[in-house]
């Protein structure tokens, strides 16, 4: 049961073969048995849980339900929910209890579905690796030794694991996409303004966006349906009628034309992960797709130019966690500036400081133009370039990531190196694109590779149906982790 | 005060005016003055983790009327920008602001200095958000922090260096404060921080180019603190300047304790803000159709309203200023020429003489005047019409101030009629003649005072009660 997709989980409660209470305890009794070795979830609420789970059995029963209705679910710890911890991660808010819920976590409440608890992260969403956590490393579901990514790795483990059957998450650079990939599930990033920020605590405002980890397209895009849709307390959130994510599923592919940039698939990509990827093009070709090359330039200066923008706005979006109202408070500081200091030094880990340090150089007076102008005018290059390809092509597709999942504690990793983990994925929040990863083949140790497809805005619906054609016919997305006794 | 001899002040005002929205610029909460601590500030204003800020279009739209109202242009679009610093009443760590494109750009106010007009140039005014507020009195050892004030909506002004000396740069703080009333934008109290100057103020001689180097006086709460810290500071740079020393760029705080200007931080110690668009709004976008709706709303200017005064009631140009110094002014101003039926010369004398000093005296605007536009009306027909001398004109004023009724009622319970018969008061000149031979002899001597006295002795015999312009004219016609 628990190896069960969102909807075949749905389909077997509403049919009654289960019941959300059943199916709430199965996940937790998983939960209590392997979250300890995997440091996936950092809060769990049985309590709350099973109530809600008893709520979605009764709507269940008077044949009020939904297609959520009673499936478990975890949240990203960025998000907000009433009555628990909301950490991100780190020391600074080990402490902070949400007094509110964010709109996607009242969205999936409304839609029926059971929240077990919080998923682990890097410390802010700063990380691509999940070893930057103030509640330590979260583990890879297929090696323990390895990472399952980052920023949501805690949500990306939880799920490959089948501690839930989906969990949500957030994606600046990659955050939801690359730890997909590494833990061999389905992720997907949405168009920029297509799920409300309200609630998740931001990053970097511009190019943060909410999505969900699930283990098919099928799913990705019952969940996406419930999260999206205009909220008017994000001004960047985009008004647009509601739309069913899933009406694509079954599109053909025939006739599609898949754009394959020349620079995802040259140098710097392993080749394990490479000729995963060509597997997955030959198959969705076999489809009816058309392959046709199309050129990115610009994606080298896609890296640099995040690292500019991103820590900008992290640096301002960061100052609120200054110990006066909420958070980690230094004890018997002297006097504000040495308040200040210490609770800062004490409650943010060096990943975050650094990123601070960067921001706040980037912007400062006589760095403004050569940094931060300069970065947003590569933004524009950047989406460009997808605008030029796009009109060769309806999709893009290419390697998630550049390799599978490294070590734990990868000895020699300078921050320069673990930046561009997230090369390929990064050029798609700086043009704010949808992107998906699912996964397309097994690579070094049988480690899984993603293939990851990129839409124009508000594509969603299309690249859904391709990853769901792709799905048809393979079943990467139905391996499991092997599970210790 | 005129400035140091040989000088010249130059000031620049920077006005932040609280906008008379009803909720902040950015969220929902109240922005009601007085409430307790804390108790009107959201999440938002707090900055809890997670919450964005939402635009006020209330705000906006009072941002466009200002732009209108003063000729300037009103950007189609605008940025709002993050001003990056760390201070406990500042929750985010930065204000919401706006830097490089602001809402409004240009503009002018038009001053009047002893008779002189003057057209002072605005740079540009922007939206932003107000901090929260420091209490540093009531906690021993420790500063308490009240956020009520956090997140209500500002409109910052500001104008070139155009004022010449604190003269010029309270008339355009008082043409400003009287202008953001008018068009209903800011409420204008100066005591509860709704309306607030920083003057940057700098000298150079007479006929120098180049402007001095320039210090910024903050806390300015009233038009007296405004000029007397000018003033002050003026005399301590060209001071400083004579005694060869050298004005260094710096924020100044007025103490009006003390009366003088002292520093609060050195151009060194100012922060790097780190200006940089908010990702969080996507930039300002206003319609010609949204600015053309605002146009259409807005009141007669006072300045229009001043010029349609001059041509159509014949007021000097001082008159129809004053009377337009406030909206409630120039309303029942023009209730009371209404009811009167004209004589807007009158009327208006009335309203800039007894009825200003009444309401100066009790600290009301003219919309809360004891006397009436109608009752006002009322008197000045008495007055038109011969019923009442000026004196009793004022005595009756004094008692309508009072409440003991209309203009009618008190002159017959006082008996204040004026007497214009011609006959009673032709006999009071006979007897004033026949009992003062002197004063006649005087005056066929040539002593013009000894008519005088005659014309008082006849207003004697009647109370004060009889027609001065008429006893006058019986006098001279009878001496010859």
């Amino acid at each position: 049961m628990h190896a069960l997709s969102v909807a075949e989980l749905s389909v077997a409660l509403r049919e009654r073969r289960v019941s959300s209470e059943e199916l709430t305890r199965l996940f937790l009794s998983r939960i209590a048995r392997l979250n300890g070795r995997l440091n996936a979830l950092v809060t769990v609420d049985e309590e709350r849980a099973l109530a809600s789970a008893r709520a979605a059995d009764r709507r269940l029963a008077r044949r009020e339900a939904g297609p959520l209705t009673g499936i478990p679910i975890a949240h990203k710890d960025l998000f907000c929910a009433r009555g628990w911890r909301t950490t991100c991660g780190s020391r600074m808010l080990a402490d902070f209890v949400a007094p509110y819920d964010a709109h996607i976590v009242e969205r999936l409440e409304a839609a029926g579905t059971v929240h077990v608890g919080k998923a682990n992260m890097d410390e802010f969403a700063m990380g691509s690796s999940n070893e930057n956590s103030y509640f330590g490393p979260v583990r890879n579901p297929w090696d323990a030794a390895r990472v399952p990514g980052g920023s949501s790795g805690g949500s990306a483990a939880a799920v490959a694991a089948r501690l839930v059957p989906a969990a949500t998450g957030s994606d600046t650079g990659g955050s939801i996409r690359q730890p997909a990939a590494l833990t061999g599930i389905c992720g997907i990033k949405p168009t920029y303004g297509a799920v409300s920020r309200y609630g998740m605590v931001a990053y970097a405002s511009s190019l943060d966006q909410a999505g969900v980890f699930a283990h098919s397209a099928e799913d990705l895009a019952l969940l996406l349906t419930a999260m999206a849709g205009f909220d008017p307390r994000d001004a960047t959130s985009v008004e647009r009628a509601p739309e069913d994510y899933g009406r694509a599923l079954n599109a053909p592919i025939a006739g599609l034309r898949i754009g394959v940039p020349r620079q995802y698939l040259g140098d710097g990509v392993s080749p394990d992960v490479a000729r995963a990827v060509r597997g997955a093009l030959d198959t969705l070709t076999g489809l009816g797709a058309r392959v046709v090359e199309v050129s990115l330039p610009n994606q080298r200066l896609a890296v640099p130019a995040y690292y500019v923008i991103a820590p900008a706005e992290a640096s301002s979006n960061l100052s609120r966690f200054d110990g006066v109202r909420y958070g980690h408070r230094a004890e018997g500081a002297a006097d504000l500036a040495s308040l200040y200091r210490r609770s800062r030094s004490e409650g943010l880990g060096p990943e975050v400081q650094r990123r601070i340090l960067i921001g706040t150089y980037v912007l400062s007076h006589g760095y403004y133009d050569a940094y931060y102008r300069q970065a947003q005018k590569v933004r524009r290059l950047v989406a460009d370039d997808f605008a030029r390809a796009f009109e060769q092509c309806d999709v893009i597709a290419g390697p998630t990531t550049p390799t599978v999942a490294f070590p734990i504690g990868r000895p020699g990793t300078d921050p320069v190196q673990m930046y561009l983990e997230d090369l390929f994925t990064i050029p798609v929040n700086l043009a704010g694109l949808p992107g998906v990863s699912i996964p397309c083949g097994a690579g070094e140790a049988g480690l899984p590779v993603g293939l990851q497809l990129i839409g124009r805005a508000w594509d969603e619906a299309k690249l859904l149906g391709v990853a769901h054609a792709y799905q048809q016919s393979t079943d990467w997305h139905r391996r499991a982790p092997p599970e210790e006794p | 005060m005129s400035a140091p001899a040989g000088w010249e002040v130059v000031i620049g005002i920077e006005t932040h005016a609280q906008l008379s929205t009803a909720s902040k610029i950015f969220s929902g909460a109240s922005t009601a003055f007085g409430a307790a601590p804390n108790t009107q500030a959201s999440g938002v204003d707090i900055a809890l983790p997670g919450v964005l800020p939402v635009l006020n279009r209330g705000a906006v739209e009072r941002a466009i009327r200002f732009g209108l109202a003063v000729g300037g242009t009103v950007a189609p679009l605008s940025v709002f920008a993050r001003k990056n610093y760390f201070y406990p009443d500042l929750p985010k760590g930065y204000q919401i602001s706006q830097y490089e494109l602001p809402v409004v750009s240009g503009g002018a106010i038009d001053i009047a200095v002893d008779g002189s007009h003057k057209r002072i140039r605005l740079t540009r005014a922007h939206l932003e958000e107000d901090a929260g507020k420091s209490l540093h009195e009531d906690f021993h050892g420790m500063t308490g922090i009240d956020l009520n004030r956090a997140g209500t909506p500002l409109l910052e002004i500001v104008s070139e260096p155009e004022l010449r000396g604190s003269r010029e740069a309270v008339a355009y703080a008082k043409t400003l404060h009287a202008l953001v009333r008018w068009i209903g934008i800011c409420d204008g109290n100066m005591q509860e921080g709704s309306f607030r100057c920083d003057a940057n103020v700098s000298v150079r001689r007479v006929g120098e180019a180049k402007l001095g180097t320039r210090c910024e006086i903050k806390n300015l709460n009233s038009f007296r603190f405004l000029e007397k810290a000018i003033d002050y500071e003026a005399r301590r740079q060209v001071e400083l300047i004579e005694d060869g020393g050298t004005v260094v760029q710096e924020t100044r705080l007025w103490d009006p304790a003390r009366g003088e200007t002292r520093t609060m931080r050195s151009k060194e110690d100012a922060h790097d803000y780190r200006y940089f668009p908010d990702p969080d709004l996507p930039p300002l976008s206003i319609s010609p159709a949204w600015v053309e709706a605002v146009r259409g709303s807005l009141p007669e200017l006072p300045s229009a309203m001043g010029e349609r005064f001059v041509a159509a009631h014949g007021l000097t140009d001082w008159e129809a200023r004053t009377l337009t110094a406030s909206k409630a002014l120039a309303a029942y101003f023009e209730a009371v020429v209404a009811a009167a039926g004209g004589d807007a010369k009158s009327c208006a004398n009335w309203v800039l003489g007894e009825l200003s000093a009444l309401l100066n005296r009790l600290e009301v605007e003219a919309d809360a005047s004891p006397v009436s536009p109608a009752a006002l009306a009322g008197l000045v027909h008495r007055v038109r019409d011969g019923t009442l001398s000026g004196k009793a004109a004022k005595e009756v004023f004094e008692a309508m101030a009072q409440g003991e009724g209309e203009a009618d009622a008190i002159i017959e319970q006082r008996g204040l009629r004026q007497v214009s018969d011609a006959g009673a008061l032709a006999q009071l000149v006979e007897a004033a003649i026949a009992a003062n031979p002197k004063l006649v002899d005087d005056y066929r001597a040539g002593k013009d005072k000894a008519f005088n006295a005659l014309v008082g002795q006849v207003m004697k015999a009647s109370a004060g009660r009889a027609n001065p312009g008429q006893v006058n004219a019986l006098l001279k016609a009878r001496l010859g």
